[in-house]
């Protein structure tokens, strides 16, 4: 029984990781209806560059953040700038197959980089702290934090999508762009706002995914997947959708494997299809799609 | 009698055909003339042709823009080698069984990804590949995860000598290619053919002027998905080995493929095969930077798409007003009825 909590916990505490994957994804989408198939990749991005910045400047991982998440928000605002703003309008091919292509071109990059070799981030003594919260159940900090950060970044971009100037220029610019353009918002600002707080979250997924295992260039598109499935789990448009999905996923994940090593990915799938085929409006759902 | 006519071919469609003819004869005599290495390029080469136009009838004409067209390569190519292993099919046979047991498969996986919507069913038929994947991993009699050979006794049983083989192999290469592009020409000029392609051109007026738009993406769906699985199906015979990571290989049979059409022209049949011999070409020339021509070929495929969406065949069709096969519906009035 406590061997059952005890997976269970731990698959919240990842689900936790996979919420930010997918709140990035769900930001862009809501904001201007693209689906960025390189934001696996651009995890992976977040997690080099970090790894970059603590062997360069001989900082622990989450000190890194200071420097990864601005730098991210950058790059991301100008992807969208220079790249991702020339593919939008009625025709669904261009966002898709250029971010594809993009996906394509972040994996080489850092194959020819940093080579196929796997890394991880250390974080120190905070990797192998845990807590012991009742006979037979620990919980590690990292984990927790992990878990607290994510709600934490969940929580902030309501606010920010609710209570902020910033957060009304990109609603009003997903309910209708011309009419946002016509009040003189200038939407290829707002689109470019909007990726570079999506990198800016994927910053900080990628940094967590660093420390908690191993990673290669090849790993994005399971990222990519693990995000959109919370996405549509949670419900589209909904923020604590995608944290209530994530969890659902890292839940069914840890289930699975605690089963058969070889059910883990395969049964965050299969509850993924199953949602799909009973609820494929989501969960919790915000926006039509 | 109205006085007018539909007619589908035009001056360049004539050539085109004629070229096209001359082409396949002297594809066909290949054994003949050409080295073994040149039969493996070519045989390879055409598989890419019949995957592209399949991806290219389906993202380009239906607009189901799919990243997960491997799915059913791999689910042919394991029922391929799960027919022969347990189950003593002729492999030949096992290719053009694979294709209608896909075709069911693909059914209740269209109920499920066609829920979700333009770049969402995108991903989600991603994740049905990689469902067939990890599914694949676990078939113990197939090897797992590290897959599985082909038993040398059915090689052999295939043909009396190697060459022998070489030549069957070829030629079924050849033979399945053009089936494939025979299907989607005769689709496209079919009364279904008029409604994809309005779908093409937009989706809501093809609607409005009655087209089933659901039903017509259905059946495009379930037809790719019967194409592709006999392609996958003959790919895996002709490496004589399948193991889950190469079979649902998002890389070989996804990224190539898109790439290929992009760079031909989507939306047109024309696209993929000068799109093929492009990334052939290609290919050929700078596999030596390893890495580094992957991240060239994702590049081009962006440029491609900013500036020229409709690939390098949109481009001189546009131009020129070519079309190589006899597909436009034109008007011809008809002088005997003037009166």
């Amino acid at each position: 029984m406590t061997e059952w909590l005890n997976v269970i916990l731990q698959g919240v505490l990842i689900g936790g990781l996979y919420a930010m994957f997918a709140a990035g994804l769900s930001l862009i989408f809501g904001v201007m209806r693209l689906v960025n198939i390189a934001h696996g990749d651009l995890i992976v991005l977040a997690a080099y560059v970090a790894l970059t910045v603590t062997e360069a400047m001989g900082i622990g991982p989450l000190t890194s953040l200071i420097l990864v998440v601005p730098a991210m928000a950058l790059i991301g605002y100008a992807l969208q700038r220079l790249l991702l703003n020339r593919t939008l309008g009625d025709d669904l091919l261009p966002p898709l197959l250029v971010t594809f292509g993009l996906s394509i071109i972040i994996q080489n990059g850092l194959l020819e980089l940093f080579t196929a070799d796997s890394q991880k981030l250390k974080a120190g003594a905070v990797e192998i702290m845990t807590y012991h919260l009742a006979p037979g159940i620990w919980i590690g900090l990292l984990p927790l934090i992990q878990f607290i950060v994510a709600v934490a970044v969940i929580a902030g971009l309501q606010v920010l999508f609710y209570r902020t100037a910033l957060g009304r220029a990109f609603r009003a610019t997903s309910d209708d762009q011309s009419v946002a353009q016509l009040m003189g918002l200038d939407t290829r600002h707002v689109f470019a706002m909007a990726m570079a707080l999506s990198l800016a979250v994927i910053a900080i997924a990628g940094v967590f995914l660093a420390v908690r295992s191993n990673f290669d260039p090849s790993i994005g598109p399971a990222r990519l997947i693990f995000g959109f499935e919370a996405v549509i789990i949670g419900g589209l448009g909904s923020m604590w959708g995608t944290l209530a999905g994530g969890i659902i996923l890292g839940v069914s994940q840890a289930i699975g494997a605690q089963i058969d090593p070889g059910w883990q990915l395969l049964a965050g799938h299969i509850v993924f299809l199953a949602i799909l085929a009973v609820r494929p409006q989501g969960l919790f759902p915000k926006v039509s799609g | 009698m109205s006085g007018y006519s539909v007619e589908h071919a035009t001056r360049s469609s004539r050539v085109g055909v004629a070229v096209i003819a001359i082409a396949l004869v002297v594809l066909a005599t290949a054994p003949f003339w050409g080295d073994r290495q040149t039969l493996r390029l070519l045989a390879e080469l055409f598989t890419f042709v019949a995957l592209a136009s399949l991806w290219n009838l389906l993202a380009g004409y239906a607009g189901l823009v799919s990243v997960g067209q491997q799915a059913f390569v791999g689910l042919g190519a394991y029922l391929l080698f799960a027919m022969v292993i347990l189950a003593g099919v002729h492999p030949i046979a096992a290719i053009f069984i694979a294709g209608p047991i896909a075709a069911l498969v693909s059914i209740p996986v269209a109920a499920l990804t066609f829920r979700l919507r333009g770049a969402y069913f995108a991903i989600g038929t991603w994740v049905v590949a990689e469902v067939f994947r990890l599914l694949a991993s676990q078939i113990s009699v197939l090897g797992g995860g590290s897959g599985v050979s082909l038993p040398a006794s059915v090689v052999i049983a295939m043909a009396p000598t190697r060459t022998a083989r070489e030549f069957e192999l070829y030629w079924l290469a050849l033979g399945l290619t053009v089936l494939v592009l025979a299907a989607i020409v005769m689709l496209l000029r079919s009364r279904h053919g008029l409604a994809l392609t309005a779908i093409r051109d937009n989706e809501v007026a093809a609607q409005s002027n009655g087209i089933d738009v659901t039903r017509v993406k259905l059946i495009v769906y379930v037809l790719t998905a019967f194409g592709t699985a006999m392609v996958g199906a003959l790919i895996f015979l002709m490496k004589l080995r399948v193991s889950p990571d190469t079979a649902f290989s998002v890389n070989d049979w996804t990224a190539f493929v898109i790439f290929i059409t992009v760079i031909g022209g989507i939306g047109r049949v024309e696209g993929p095969i000068i799109g093929t011999i492009i990334f052939f070409f290609m290919r050929q020339t700078l596999s030596d930077l390893g890495s580094l021509y992957l991240l060239i070929m994702g590049a081009v495929a962006i440029v491609v798409m900013l500036w020229a969406p409709k690939g390098l065949w949109g481009l001189i069709a546009e131009r020129f007003g070519w079309q190589a096969l006899p597909l436009q519906r034109h008007l011809v009035s008809t002088p005997q009825d003037k009166s």
